[in-house]
């Protein structure tokens, strides 16, 4: 069944996530990525960070739990069983810092209905507290039909 | 490492990335993400998948280190996008399996580059419309 167009628009906001040198350091140790950048605080200090760099999807880890919200809207109705991850995007400002305390505001872009399933495009916008623009990240949503 | 100096139209060397449960287990806990069909054969061939698939966004984060490792800097990318097209399945095996990365640079402005990249497993492009816009000198 088509999801109701009227959300269109709609945002959800998600409390502050303080970014955690360790949990760099952990996310980047689980995709191979040993740069001293990733690990080495005085490495990135030399490099002009205040803290270790987070690695390019590392925002992921708060901006899929701000998804679900919307996912899991009951307002909106959709079958998370039937939920399929199509398109993912980072566009930076800067890199994420440890020390980093981000606020996710997620923007419903588009929703299509399409050969039977739904397409959900969502734009998640990534700011310090503080209201500094940090990266945008895109997400396109496939809700499959039932004859998909 | 650090920046380099990409020419229009040139050939990045493709990197090879093995893909074991292991590494799965360890994404899951350093990601947060716990869907089952990244760690559960009898859960992925209930909803019809092969078996255990690895973590689409675990094949973007490789495919974020391979871009790194061509800028020459863990910090030079500034735009990081895929579309998801083919699941990695993942057997339970010492090898289990592996991801290459090639990469063409398709667009050169000052300051950046932008790279189109092909990611395979088993012969299978696994990714499309991959691209990733990096700082160069």
């Amino acid at each position: 069944m088509p999801l109701d167009q009227s959300f269109i628009g709609h945002t959800y906001e998600f409390p502050p996530y303080l970014v955690g040198r360790e949990k760099i350091r952990e996310f980047a140790a689980a995709i191979g990525a040993g740069d001293p950048l990733h690990h080495d605080v005085e490495a990135a200090k030399a490099a002009g960070y205040p803290d270790v760099v987070a690695p390019p999807t590392f925002p992921i880890i708060l901006t899929m739990p701000a998804l679900w919200k919307l996912v899991f809207d009951p307002a909106l109705g959709i079958d998370y069983s039937r939920v399929v991850h199509g398109d993912q995007r980072f566009v930076y400002e800067r890199p994420v810092v440890g020390g980093d305390e981000l606020v996710v505001v997620t923007h419903i872009d588009e929703i299509m209905f399409r050969s039977g399933n739904d397409f959900l495009n969502t734009r998640q916008e990534v700011r310090t507290t503080g209201g500094e623009p940090v990266v945008t990240v895109f997400h396109k949503t496939v809700v499959r039909g039932d004859n998909a | 490492m650090s920046l380099v100096n990409l020419e229009l139209g040139q050939v990045l060397p493709e990197q090879v990335f093995r893909v074991t449960r292991e590494d799965l287990v360890r994404y899951a806990g350093a990601s947060g993400d716990f869907n089952r069909i990244h760690w559960s054969d009898r859960f992925a061939t209930s909803v019809g998948l092969p078996g255990v698939i690895a973590h689409g966004m675990y094949t973007m984060a490789l495919a974020g280190q391979a871009v790194a490792v061509w800028a020459g800097a863990a910090d030079a990318v500034v735009d990081l996008g895929v579309r998801f097209t083919r699941p990695v399945p993942v057997p339970d095996t010492d090898e289990g399996t592996s991801v290459s990365f090639t990469a063409v640079v398709k667009s050169v402005e000052p300051g950046f580059a932008t790279l189109d990249l092909t990611a395979v497993c088993g012969g299978e492009k696994v990714l499309a419309q991959a691209r990733a816009k990096i700082k160069q000198i």
